[in-house]
């Protein structure tokens, strides 16, 4: 069986969306961080997500064989061409919401590309054997804070239990049906549920019991903070095309 | 703001070398000052190995006392090991 290289454009472009908009998430922190060597820390983390958007845009522009680049992928979209998840969308301009959705997102992604690196495209396998030990260390900077979060003060654990209450209703959406999917979302959703549950009951804080949200990421169907991010993210390459360092 | 504790960071750059202390950074605790470290002294491949020392555990010598503890070296050349050739080859010693 081979995919049409139609849904495996909107396949990959998803992954690389995820990984580019949550990127500049991540870059909202420089110079915001609660401390410098988190300053610092968030954004490696962005720049470990921003070399994997990179890589799978590359590899969405080749697959859709239209002659688009990264540049032209990233910065020429309009919100409704993109095909990331509601999860990495919405402002966290909170380290709390921060930590919740790096959890989330980066356990995610560690379980999704392991399994894409022994998929059968020989790109991908490799873009994401790469990423696997980015996102791990993701993961466990994750999973440090939240256990120092939610263990620690009274307050730390109001907050921390908050931002997972926030996040809770986007999980659900990275395990829906994909069209063109290599590695089916819902054969993920058991282990990183478990990993991230085991993180959370460790911190001493309870598994949010919420309905999800709509979702529609994936059909490029998205809340109004993508625009908002866009706009930012695009506007100096949009207002000087062609603009090099 | 800033009421972390101070760690004193050493990096070895590879295999066979010591541990050069390379800075210092503020962490909660030594977990987060080992990632800390990680992510502020060898984002350019700088090593493979990494100690963190509580500043506070390091006795240091006193300024003050600078002459009278290394003074007394300044005239015993006959320490230094330049009376042995080195073999060819030998890089570290």
């Amino acid at each position: 069986m081979t995919t049409p290289p139609s849904t495996l454009f909107d396949y990959v472009l998803g992954l690389a969306d995820d990984a580019l908009v949550s990127a500049q998430r991540m870059g909202w922190w420089i110079s915001r961080a609660p401390e410098l060597e988190e300053d610092v820390a968030l954004a490696n983390i962005g720049l470990d997500q921003l070399g994997q958007a990179r890589a799978l845009l590359t590899y969405a522009g080749a697959v859709e064989g239209a002659g688009r680049t990264e540049d032209d992928l990233a910065y020429l979209r309009d919100d409704r061409e993109f095909r990331n998840v509601w999860l990495v969308e919405r402002p966290q301009a909170d380290f709390a919401v921060t930590i919740a959705r790096l959890l989330v997102l980066a356990t995610w992604q560690s379980e999704l590309y392991v399994a894409l690196a022994s998929a059968s495209d020989p790109t991908l396998a490799g873009v994401a054997g790469k990423a696997v030990k980015e996102v791990a260390y993701h993961v466990d900077h994750a999973r440090l804070w939240t256990l120092r979060l939610g263990d620690g003060t009274e307050v730390s654990h109001l907050r921390m239990q908050q931002a997972l209450d926030a996040e809770w209703p986007y999980v659900e959406e990275l395990f829906a049906p994909t069209a063109g999917a290599l590695v089916d979302p819902g054969a993920l959703r058991e282990g990183v549920l478990g990993r991230v549950e085991e993180v959370v009951v460790a911190a001493t804080l309870s598994v949010p019991q919420v309905a999800p949200a709509i979702g529609g990421g994936r059909r490029g169907l998205h809340t109004e903070h993508l625009g908002h991010l866009l706009a930012e993210m695009q506007h100096l390459h949009r207002s000087h095309p062609g603009a090099v360092w | 703001m800033n009421d972390w504790p101070l760690w004193e960071v050493f990096v070895r750059s590879r295999r066979g070398l010591s541990h050069v202390h390379v800075g210092s950074l503020h962490a909660p605790d030594a977990e987060l000052a080992l990632r800390n470290a990680r992510d502020l002294y060898t984002r350019r491949q700088e090593g493979i190995s990494l100690w963190v020392v509580p500043s506070a555990q390091i006795v240091a010598s006193d300024p003050g006392e600078r002459e009278a503890f290394f003074d007394p070296a300044d005239d015993k050349v006959y320490r230094h090991p330049t009376f042995y050739s080195v073999p060819e080859g030998v890089e570290h010693l």
